[in-house]
């Protein structure tokens, strides 16, 4: 086969496979764009646009508050889970203490809990703290991660230590050489960190789903799922509520893919 | 170092550990020990039944549970979905690896489904499945009248069928359950989301690492492409390949709750009730908490069995 020919073999594969990932996003958008009769039919186009399809989610559903409430609790566990992953991961990569190794290959074994066995304790932890049904809930079980601790402790062991070894010469406290020298190197395995905890937390749906009751603190996906059960006939509207919830998914992904390759390479592989 | 200093390390580093390590003590350890001691009793959240320790009883009630077994074989038939899964990426990664222009493009476009995978998506595909008005059943039928094919549309999330023809409520086959139904709509979905997602970037990186003078030289040897991705390229790959089959079985086990509560409500007739939607209904909806911790360890021990396996036939394949 020449070269040419496997050149537009190989492009026209690719063009379909492309095809098939986006027709399904193709029909999302232009579903949320029609008149409800015609969302069964299939013209792909609407006869008339409804831009106003959009402004009757807000007007149904108080979707203006999922969205505060996804973006608030997803900022506030990234936040935290960078800061303690970062400490931890500083502690396992540039401290030097007894049985440092046995306790990281501890965090490490963690990793495999399956969810649904801690899931249940921690619901009933929380009945217990009263914090069903709060932000705090929300948040602060979500703060702590051991694959970002993994992450970051990856990342710093890739700096060099004389770095904090003369910090330290020249008279700086521990806390001085994380934050002055190390922090600021490990600002790409933090972005990376980031992007991972905000876009899991904002899709997060089993714990929101359990703890919270109240219809002011429900999430996007817990009001997705409820607008989904009670609207479910209006399909348009539906549409044009679920591409409200992908739209920061999307502007996050478009202004931080470099980080992300490269990020998911670093952290899976060279363990 | 001197014994003063050693001490003071500690300290230090303790302090660096502490944020995370009490996270990890309240949410994840003791969650896990006394998940593992709520196993061992009645508790029940809603009966006025008092609580009592009752040893295995609620383990010994889960092997003669005909709806644990079913969801069980559910759960394993989701599994099904994985190889298919992790070949497509490999394929992608291995298209996308050829250097040509534009590529980044098909790359982002592969990637978006598992970047925005979530609820949202899977109601799109709800609709998207839907038999009467469905765009893929009137795609499906008019390709069928266009070339006189008479085929019937599957009824997709409404069918109990499923390419294996697994009998309903029983665990045993039946011929008249072989079609296309719930089970296979939801591996199809997953499929489509995760071919383009993490595993392709990874196998992606992997393929990039392959020194090129090994794959020259076996081409100079006038090997095909397919023996110098077999002989060269495949056993480079062995680790990464290892990594993804490990990780997407300890998902794929724990998996099938948000489609199934999103999706199917685990039906029709239970078919997609995975054991985590089945641990979900039984704690959350039925409150038999200790019965569903049981459940809960059974399918920990089940991921545990299964990462130890990988491991032992992972590192025999590693050491070429």
């Amino acid at each position: 086969m020449s070269r040419t020919v496997r050149t537009v073999l190989l492009y026209l594969a690719l063009s379909l496979i492309a095809l098939t990932t986006i027709l399904p996003f193709l029909w999302m958008v232009l579903a949320s764009f029609k008149p409800l009769e015609e969302v069964e039919q299939l013209n792909p186009f609407p006869t008339v646009w409804h831009p106003e399809n959009y402004r009757k989610v807000f007007e149904q559903i108080p979707f203006a508050r999922y969205y505060f409430n996804s973006l608030f609790v997803a900022a506030w566990v990234t936040f935290l889970t960078c800061l303690t992953s970062a400490m931890a991961g500083f502690a396992f990569a540039r401290l030097r203490w007894p049985f440092r190794d046995g306790v990281f290959r501890l965090y490490l074994a963690t990793m495999m809990i399956p969810g649904v066995v801690t899931m249940i304790p921690n619901y009933t932890l929380m009945v217990w703290l009263h914090l069903l049904d709060s932000y705090t809930g929300l948040i602060v079980p979500a703060a702590f991660s051991a694959f970002g601790t993994f992450l970051l402790r990856q990342f710093m062991l890739t700096i060099p230590p004389a770095l904090d070894e003369a910090a330290a010469m020249d008279g700086a406290s521990p806390w001085q050489v994380f934050w002055e020298v190390i922090l600021p190197l490990a600002r790409p395995g933090l972005i990376t960190l980031a992007i991972f905890t905000f876009m899991g937390n904002y899709g997060s749906f089993f714990w929101p789903l359990i703890l919270i009751k109240s219809e002011h603190l429900r999430t996007l996906p817990i009001g997705m799922l409820f607008f989904d059960t009670n609207y479910g006939r209006q399909t348009n509207l539906i549409m044009a509520a679920s591409v409200m919830n992908i739209i920061p998914l999307i502007l996050l992904f478009v202004v931080s893919q470099r980080f992300l390759v490269r990020g998911i390479q670093l952290g899976a592989v060279k363990g | 170092m001197t014994k003063r200093a050693n001490r003071r390390d500690l300290w230090i580093a303790m302090g660096f550990l502490l944020p995370n390590f009490l996270g990890f003590l309240i949410f994840t350890a003791g969650p896990v020990i006394f998940s593992l001691a709520v196993s061992f009793t009645n508790w029940n959240l809603q009966k006025t039944v008092p609580f009592r320790w009752s040893g295995l009883e609620n383990y010994a009630l889960l092997l003669r549970d005909r709806e644990f077994w079913l969801y069980f074989v559910n759960t394993i038939y989701f599994l099904l979905g994985i190889p298919v899964a992790i070949a497509g990426s490999l394929a992608l990664a291995l298209m996308l690896s050829q250097r040509l222009r534009g590529i980044v493009v098909y790359r982002t476009l592969f990637y978006l489904p598992s970047f925005t995978s979530g609820v949202a998506l899977m109601i799109l595909w709800k609709a998207l499945y839907n038999p009467d008005f469905g765009p893929i059943n009137a795609l499906i039928e008019r390709f069928s009248d266009l070339l006189g094919l008479g085929l019937t549309a599957p009824q997709w999330l409404l069918s109990t069928r499923n390419l294996l023809g697994l009998e309903v409520e029983q665990v045993r086959l039946a011929s008249r359950q072989v079609g296309l139904g719930a089970r296979d709509a939801i591996i199809l979905m997953g499929i489509w989301t995760a071919i383009g997602g993490n595993n392709m970037l990874l196998y992606l990186a992997a393929l990039t690492n392959v020194p090129q003078e090994l794959t020259e030289a076996a081409e100079l040897d006038g090997a095909g492409r397919w023996a110098v991705f077999r002989n060269v390229i495949w056993p480079q790959l062995a680790p990464t390949t290892f990594f993804i089959v490990v990780m997407s079985f300890i998902g794929g086990l724990q998996g099938g709750f948000e489609q199934a509560r999103v999706m199917t409500a685990g039906g029709p007739a239970g078919t997609t009730t995975t054991l985590a939607y089945y641990i979900y209904t039984k704690a959350f909806e039925e409150f038999q908490i200790g019965y569903a911790s049981a459940v809960a360890w059974v399918l920990f021990i089940m991921i545990f069995a299964i990462t130890l396996v990988n491991w032992r036939f992972g590192s025999r394949e590693l050491n070429y």
